[in-house]
């Protein structure tokens, strides 16, 4: 039915806690094919990494309870599978790279155990096949000598090559699905670089669909082919880069977009941190999330939660703004119509890309 | 690789060997003055004696002579291995009562851990697994009545209840296996409460921790991911105490021994301070403290051995 | 219902509510949620935990009547009256009375009256000695540290009964002498604790802050560092309290105990031990009133430490759990009659 490789409609994600029902994704709906990557932006707290960890199944249930919706990966339905038929996706269909190398790998164990053990669940080998494809792997990231860092510990390493490790653990079942969680923040500039390029070059390869999550709109237009941005549990607008770069529709993607650090020094800019902070999902509040700390906030977005409207091909945004009687009352503000929100170094990703202002 | 490690290795040994012996230096010299300052003598209370015959008896163990002397005597002996001998029982030495009562505490206590640890160690793990449920507070509600009710109070009751009423088990005396099962079950209460305690706790932290995520990423099953990569994570810890616990329980349990009538070590060593059978307190006391610095020493080569982290530092 | 509350009309929106909003009345920072304080927090979690309320009442009983039964009880705890002795429990003596004749339910709430406060100051000398001693040794670190930590070491390997059976023969078997026997033999392991948690927040940026405002040694200790570590002294404490009533108990079945006709739970039930077979309510009533104190003070420690642990916070609480499992239970037994 569908021809998408993932497809989440409308999920809904809940964390039962002592003080009550936490509602951390509230109906996000976002679809991958393979060979493309998705970036999904948003502060952190904003659910985009429960709503990741919830297509693998990983957040502990309870407390996390899906509440509702859909996960439809290559057809099928995930969401009524039960943590058992789930073991047989995760690591072999997805795979998960996490932000901390460091805390992501056991201390106590061998890189090569580890892997081995990756492998060896999915595909039934021998311990030296096992062996041979880990330290294969582990070579293919860029890992020189591969067959010493295979009898090694995790704290031997450096952050970079612990991510690579962690990038090999995940490939090494050929997974259709790549989810990486903010993969390098924890790393610096250079290492960065070096680990997106892998990335990138692993994709090409195997041609894997990657949901990248992350909060640097640099990591995404150098990346990304689609971005969706969330925000309080919501995805407020997804579009192709062009559409969210040059076309944004939100008021919060505008806010995104002009808190970058070039932003905030160039003078002409009027939109510089956007103030306050996010709601708290423990009551989400009945109308738009972004409503308190919008600059174009009107009476109906306190009352009522806008609803997901198409705004161009494949992009969509959740605004009352975008409303034609809203727009008849209120003038659009100018923001994304004549005003340029991109920094030099994103437009200059964007433009090694071919991604153009009119949308390619 | 192995020539790498080896050097440091001996280095390392070398250095707890003098530290080792320095503590136990100062260990023997303070024991020595605190015990001369109970005020009494050895042989005040076993006979009434005549001055002349106490004088006589004090002169025999060289006791007349200035503390400084006696301690230089001691200290003499000592360094040949020679505990001297006993200030109540006479002709028995120090080594003869050491080699004839180590062996029954050891045992006992060597059954207890065996017992112990082990369940201790599950009764933790299914607590952290059912956290929450009724398996969870059941195994709470056994660990803290374990600890809650003092040792010869339990020990007493199950003499009652198994020994007497039951008959299951012999009450007291030491004489074959089945007379050894009632004290290792109430010794290992202590043990294995203990490692419930500790190792449920140590089981949520790393429960907690980044790695399991990942190895549920894998795609691994509950049971190994529990198994292979949380406990292991878990027990680490555990091992920082286990040489204390070892030595503690292999010295014996004075209530124990005193209440099930077993000849062991514990229920001599309270005897004798109470009797200030100085040279008797001294020789266990040295023996004990040998015996700890050897656990420790033993359990921090392991310790270096299931943790790589600290192998390399 | 649910339409007439949306004001779209038409497939647009009611044009009076596309006024701008008046952005400086609304707040940008929202907190639903009420901050609660952290003592706050603890207190509401204790009081949710039916087991904790419990323990606690349990206490306060226990401790009313080792205060006020032995000042309304016919009998003083010493008046021996050898025609009357090992009797059973009765309506005239609730407990019995024991080989001398004295009634036993006197004696047991002046026994859980010592061994409360043994318990009490026990834990309490202790500790503030092992809290003093180990700022020190963590705060000036060097060769005070050293010194400190040596010292600590090898009192550690002297058997502890040496120094207790020392003290007691200097002070006598009185209470005073206990609890003195009991803070010598157990200051060292907070001592090395709190030293290892100073150590620990000593580095901090908070306290290398107040450290250049020029802040005094130990007015950083109790006033920077203190209270980040006070939940966790409050739990120790909640464990060390049981822990002195318990050795005192030991101490009593070695033959080490308070001194009679003054007596202690520890000491009636060591010498109830020795007549189980003969009189079993003389060693059953002591040991089980000893065993529910402290069971009482372990269980309320235990309760205490999971309403002070922050991590615990978030996580889905037992009885939310419970509840959860109940209302599954239930759908499925919904769905299995419908089929």
């Amino acid at each position: 039915m569908s021809e998408h490789l993932l497809e989440v409609k409308d999920l809904k994600v809940s964390f039962d806690t002592y003080a009550g029902e936490v509602k951390a994704v509230r109906g996000v709906s976002f679809y991958l094919d393979g060979g493309e990557t998705l970036a999904i932006v948003g502060e952190s707290g904003c659910g985009k990494s429960v709503t990741i960890q919830t297509v693998m199944r990983l957040n502990p249930e309870p407390p996390a309870r899906i509440v509702g919706g859909s996960i439809l990966y290559k057809g099928e339905e995930l969401t009524s599978k039960t943590d058992k038929e789930m073991r047989s996706y995760r690591g072999k269909e997805f795979s998960m790279i996490f932000q901390d190398a460091m805390t992501s790998l056991n201390p106590v164990v061998r890189i090569g155990k580890q892997m081995c053990e990756a492998i060896r669940i999915h595909e039934k080998v021998s311990h030296e096949e096992a062996k041979r494809r880990a330290i294969e792997m582990l070579g293919k990231v860029g890992l020189s000598n591969p067959e010493t860092v295979y009898r090694r510990y995790p704290h031997t390493m450096s952050g970079g090559q612990r991510q690579r490790v962690m990038i090999a653990m995940a490939l090494c079942c050929h997974p259709s699905i790549l989810m990486a969680d903010e993969p390098t923040t924890a790393l610096d500039v250079t290492t960065q670089a070096q680990i997106l390029e892998l990335m990138q070059d692993i994709q090409r390869e195997t041609g894997c669909g990657i949901i990248l999550i992350t909060h640097n709109l640099g990591v995404v237009a150098r990346m990304a082919e689609r971005v969706a941005v969330m925000y309080a549990g919501q995805i407020v607008e997804k579009g192709k880069l062009s559409d969210i770069f040059y076309h944004p529709k939100h008021p919060y993607t505008w806010g995104l977009l002009g808190s970058m650090p070039d932003m905030q020094e160039r003078s002409d800019s009027r939109l510089t941190a956007i103030p306050g902070s996010p709601p708290d999902l423990f009551a989400p509040p009945k109308g738009c999330g972004f409503a308190a700390r919008c600059p174009y906030c009107m009476e109906i977005c306190l009352q009522s939660d806008p609803e997901e409207s198409p705004v161009g091909e494949g992009h969509t945004a959740r605004c009352w703004l975008l409303n034609p009687y809203a727009a008849a009352c209120r003038p659009v503000p100018p923001v994304g119509r004549d005003k340029q929100l991109v920094t030099p170094e994103v437009a200059g990703y964007l433009e090694r890309k071919g991604v153009t202002q009119d949308g390619q | 690789m192995v020539c790498k490690e080896l050097i440091p290795l001996k280095k390392y040994i070398l250095q707890r060997l003098v530290i080792s012996v320095i503590t136990l230096w100062l260990i023997v010299t303070v024991c020595f003055f605190l015990l001369r300052l109970l005020p009494g003598n050895p042989f005040a209370s076993t006979t009434i004696m005549t001055q002349e015959t106490l004088d006589r008896m004090m002169a025999y163990y060289g006791l007349d002579q200035p503390l400084w002397k006696q301690y230089l005597t001691y200290m003499g002996n000592l360094l040949q291995g020679n505990f001297g001998y006993s200030l109540k029982y006479a002709g028995r030495s120090v080594n003869y009562v050491i080699a004839s009562t180590f062996p029954v505490s050891a045992q006992l206590g060597f059954q207890a851990l065996v017992f112990g640890i082990p369940v201790g160690l599950l009764l933790g793990i299914l607590a952290a697994k059912f956290r929450g449920r009724a398996m969870d507070a059941g195994i709470n509600v056994f660990v803290i009545i374990c600890t809650a009710v003092p040792t010869f109070i339990i020990a007493a009751l199950l003499q009652f209840v198994l020994g007497l009423k039951l008959g299951l088990f012999p009450v007291a005396q030491w004489k074959s296996f089945s007379y050894t099962i009632l004290p290792t079950l109430c010794l290992s209460l202590g043990t294995i409460s203990g490692y419930a305690r500790s190792m449920r706790t140590l089981m949520l932290e790393v429960d907690r921790q980044d790695y399991l995520k990942t190895a549920k990423a894998k795609g691994l099953g509950n049971a190994r991911i529990v198994i292979f990569h949380q406990i292991r994570n878990a027990i680490i810890p555990m091992i920082t105490n286990l040489g204390t616990e070892i030595a503690g329980m292999l010295m014996g349990s004075y209530v124990i021994e005193k209440i099930f009538s077993i000849p062991g070590m514990g229920a001599y060593f309270v005897d004798s301070i109470q009797g200030l059978d100085y040279t008797m307190v001294m020789g266990l006391v040295i023996f004990q403290a040998v015996i700890v610095i050897v656990a420790n020493f033993i359990v921090d080569l392991l310790y270096g051995i299931i943790d790589p982290r600290i192998r390399v530092a | 219902m649910e339409k007439e509350k949306q004001p779209i009309v038409d497939g647009g929106i009611d044009p009076a509510l596309c006024r701008p909003v008046d952005r400086s009345k609304l707040d940008t920072d929202q907190i639903v949620r009420p901050s609660v304080s952290y003592w706050a927090g603890v207190w509401r979690r204790l009081k949710q935990d039916k087991l904790a309320i419990f323990c606690a009442l349990l206490l306060l009983v226990l401790i009313l009547l080792a205060i006020f039964a032995p000042i309304f009880s016919p009998y003083q705890y010493d008046q021996t009256d050898l025609l009357s002795s090992n009797l059973s429990p009765s309506a005239e003596h609730w407990f019995g009375t024991d080989s001398a004749g004295r009634d036993m339910w006197t004696r047991v709430w002046v026994g859980a009256r010592v061994s409360l406060a043994v318990g009490f100051i026990g834990a309490i000398l202790p500790f503030l000695i092992g809290m003093f001693v180990g700022s020190i040794a963590g705060w000036f670190g060097g060769w005070i540290d050293m010194l400190i930590m040596r010292i600590i070491d090898i009192g550690l390997c002297i058997p502890s009964m040496i120094y207790v059976i020392l003290i007691l023969v200097y002070l006598g078997g009185g209470p005073q002498a206990i609890i003195i026997a009991l803070a010598v033999m157990n200051w060292m392991g907070p001592a090395r604790g709190y030293r290892g948690r100073i150590l620990q927040f000593k580095n901090r940026e908070f306290t290398l802050a107040a450290e250049t405002l020029g802040a005094s040694p130990m007015r950083i200790i109790y006033r920077h560092i203190l209270p980040n570590i006070l939940g966790n002294i409050v739990v120790s404490l909640t464990s060390f309290v049981p822990a002195a009533i318990f050795m005192e108990a030991s101490l009593a079945f070695i033959g080490l105990g308070i001194a009679p006709p003054m007596t202690s739970l520890g000491q009636l039930a060591s010498d109830g031990a020795g007549m189980y077979r003969t009189h079993f309510y003389q060693f059953a009533i002591p040991s089980l009133v000893i065993s529910l104190i402290i069971f009482a003070f372990f269980m309320l420690g235990n309760c205490m430490r999971d309403a002070l642990d922050p991590q615990l916070r978030d996580e889905m609480s037992t009885s939310a759990l419970r509840r959860r499992r109940r209302q599954e239970q239930l759908q499925k037994k919904q769905k299995g009659a419908a089929k």
